[in-house]
């Protein structure tokens, strides 16, 4: 059965949750599920997960990249899509796969066959699962991080602030600069700390400026970094995923912050 | 100029200190951002403009052997010379035996950063040349003994106070109380001093925007006009241009040139564009009796055919670095090399080897800003990574980046392992994170806790809690494992 009529029907979703989420955040992963239910699939979480690769592939080192990526293809063609709530991640396995694997032709069909059915979570839900509401409801006031992986290379712009607009109580309050880098770059955060540092503080100085007392973005990354950084200089406001926020999960603390 | 790029992350540090460096920054990111925006999104055919100029260029690269040999013959045939350069020194050399058969004195030049890579200015004085350069930007730096610290705003990290400084300090023969707090009021006393230089000035120097094949011609692009005085005034105008430098036709270079303004500082056009082809003729008002060009290689015909030939597009437009967000933090000295930013760090590997070079390819996030406006569009991180690939081949990657990555890969390819570490480590990590929920430091994560906090684990790994909410999900049903 192809992908698409399998689709109609309830498909078969392989979460990746991403290192970081696994680790660091679960109730993201929590969400994600959550949000891939209500809009009908039927989620699967394989056990063979990791990571995806990305900071071997960003340091140089293609051999162990290259291993990791068949080990997650492995995993997860069996599905009918893979998704990712990171444009990062979700970009590593979608744009970046396939390239890994030039001159050996049989792995090359299959990553690129792979890379197809991959998709980054919020982009997925709207412009493949055609979710206009998530039916969640939240007071707060939030602005919008956009990560670089998923705007640049996969187009997750709009997406986001659709399903936002539609949540119950939410005002955006789109901060300058949104498109730009936060600073995290993977490794290049603490390779670079001092430039890393230069670019987050200006990135924290825009969300301070925004007047939200919510802060949102799609990876976990940049997150993490920007919480970080807020902790760091006693700011108030609350650092969440995107999906919790959408899947009305907001049981677990933030990330950073007390709100209000 | 001597190469620091090896110094690049001490340099970084440095800037960063710069309170003036910083608020001179701030102009980039502020001026060239939206005024690129402005004037791309007033044409709604850019995007298949940039698409339109890349396939010229890979038109070119793909046979850029008959381009340059129809070029040489068409200079040849309007009275020029071309000359052929493989490395800088050749490069250097004959520009000199042109000034010197010239019995040349001053030369005046026009921004060229192909001269900055041929470090032609040393190599003139050192033989008693005098160069001058005459792009006011350049004017300013080359009185301040430094070197550009962008592609075409060399010296946009001073601030007016410091050029006012800098001409009280050298134009010496003017009246010390004039006023120069005005930016027109600079330039006009720049335009007084280089007046007189270009009427002394025994040969112009230019660099090129493009050499055009079908016509033998030169192209540069300006904005203050010095380029045309620079090549018509002297008695020998000597163009020096890289071999990538060539397009095809006259319609191929109207093409190219509707990109690049644009991408650079927002116009439509330059305010001049002067296309020179050979000496003056016998019809000419004026212009150079003699013309000539140096046709340099200086590596780049050994980036063809290698994944770093895309990068032989670039046609130095300055967009990569005004949108790049480690450049708007360090600026252009930085790099330590003549060219800096994103195409700097493709760039500067591909002229001057790995070794030397290596950080510079690992200063980017990776944002990919610098791609999304690249005219030409070159994949820039794409080509950034090619170099580290190589580092990493070369075992030139720092030790504690490689045994660090080497660690995680070791778990990451082994799930098993991985799971069982993680659902140790990742509670007991939770529960040092105490009631605040953050680590103010941390052992190993010195690289992030000097400058953030690092968000507590919540504790259980989002798999280990899943697999516990599935296995109770599945018991009250009493289903077997196959099911």
């Amino acid at each position: 059965m192809s992908a698409l009529s399998n689709a109609a029907a309830q498909p078969r979703v392989g979460l990746f949750a991403t290192c970081l989420v696994d680790l660091f955040r679960p109730s993201v992963g929590f969400a994600s599920v959550k949000l891939l239910q209500q809009a009908g699939c039927e989620v699967h979480v394989p056990v063979a997960q990791t990571c995806c690769g990305q900071p071997a592939y960003n340091t140089g080192d293609r051999a162990d990249t290259r291993e990791i990526a068949e080990q997650v293809i492995e995993a997860f063609e069996e599905f009918d899509f893979v998704v990712a709530p990171s444009g990062s991640c979700a970009s590593m396995l979608k744009k970046h796969y396939p390239g890994l694997f030039k001159g050996d032709t049989k792995w090359e069909e299959r990553a690129t066959r792979f890379s197809q059915k991959c998709h980054e979570l919020i982009s997925f839900l709207t412009d493949v699962m055609m979710v206009r509401d998530t039916g969640a409801r939240l007071d707060a006031a939030i602005t919008y991080h956009d990560s670089c992986s998923g705007l640049r290379e996969l187009g997750v712009q709009a997406q986001p602030r659709k399903l936002l607009s539609g949540v119950e109580g939410v005002e955006i309050r789109e901060m300058a600069d949104s498109d730009v880098c936060c600073g995290f770059g993977g490794t290049f955060c603490v390779k670079y700390s001092d430039i890393s540092n230069a670019i987050v503080t200006k990135k924290v100085g825009n969300i301070d400026t925004s007047g939200a007392d919510m802060l949102l973005a799609g990876d976990l990354g940049c997150l993490m970094n920007m919480a970080g950084k807020l902790k760091r200089q006693g700011s108030n406001v609350e650092v969440r995923h995107v999906a919790e926020v959408l899947a009305g999960v907001t049981d677990q603390p933030p990330i950073a912050g007390s709100g209000k | 100029m001597e190469l620091a790029a090896k110094h690049f992350k001490a340099s970084a540090t440095k800037a960063l200190a710069d309170a003036q460096l910083q608020k001179a920054l701030g102009n980039v990111e502020k001026g060239f951002i939206g005024k690129r925006k402005k004037a791309a999104d007033a044409l709604p055919e850019f995007e298949a403009l940039r698409d339109n100029a890349r396939d010229i260029k890979n038109h070119v690269l793909a046979h850029l052997d008959l381009y340059l040999e129809e070029y040489e013959a068409k200079v040849t045939a309007s009275g020029g010379h071309v000359h052929w350069a493989e490395t800088a020194e050749d490069a250097r050399r004959i520009v000199l035996e042109i000034c010197q058969n010239a019995n040349a004195k001053t030369v005046t030049k026009g921004k060229s950063m192909i001269t900055e890579e041929i470090a032609l200015n040393d190599h003139l004085s050192a033989n008693g040349i005098e160069p001058v350069e005459t792009d006011l930007g350049e004017y300013i730096i080359q009185l301040r003994g430094e070197h550009p610290s962008h592609i075409i705003a060399p010296a946009v990290h001073l601030n007016k106070e410091q050029v006012e400084d800098d001409f009280r300090r050298v134009h010496t023969h003017l009246k010390a109380d004039r006023d120069l707090s005005e930016p027109v009021s600079l330039l006009s006393e720049a335009r007084e001093v280089l007046r007189k230089r270009y009427f002394a000035a025994d040969v112009g120097i230019t660099g090129a925007n493009f050499l055009i094949a079908e016509t033998g011609t030169s192209v540069i692009v300006t904005n203050e006009g010095n380029g045309d005085l620079t090549q018509t005034l002297g008695k020998v105008h000597v163009v020096v241009a890289s071999i990538e430098k060539i397009v095809p036709t006259l319609e191929d270079t109207a093409q190219i040139l509707r990109v690049l303004a644009r991408s650079a500082t927002g116009q439509d056009m330059s305010v001049y564009t002067t296309f020179s082809t050979g000496p003056k003729r016998e019809e000419d008002p004026d212009g150079p009796g003699e013309y000539h060009v140096v046709l340099l290689d200086n590596g780049r015909s050994s980036m063809l055919g290698t994944e770093y030939q895309d990068m032989l597009r670039c046609i130095r437009c300055g967009a990569c670095m005004n949108h790049c967000p480690v450049y708007h933090a360090v600026g252009g000295h930085a790099y330590g090399s003549v060219y800096p930013g994103p195409m700097g760090a493709v760039l500067t590997p591909s002229l001057n080897g790995i070794d030397e070079t290596g950080q510079l390819p690992n200063a980017s996030t990776f944002c990919g800003r610098c791609e999304s406006v690249c005219p030409m569009r070159i994949p820039l991180p794409k080509m950034m990574r090619h170099w580290r690939e190589r580092e990493f081949e070369r075992n030139l990657t720092p030790s504690t980046a490689r045994y660090g990555l080497k660690f995680w890969a070791f778990f990451a390819k082994r799930p098993k392992l991985y799971r069982l570490a993680a659902s140790f480590g990742m509670p007991l990590l939770s529960m040092f994170g105490g009631t605040s929920r953050r680590f103010k430091s941390l052992p190993l994560a010195g690289g992030w806790t000097r400058y953030r906090d690092l968000p507590a684990p919540e504790g259980r790994t989002f798999l280990q809690a899943w697999a516990q909410r599935e296995a109770l999900k599945q018991e009250p049903l009493n289903q077997g494992a196959g099911q």
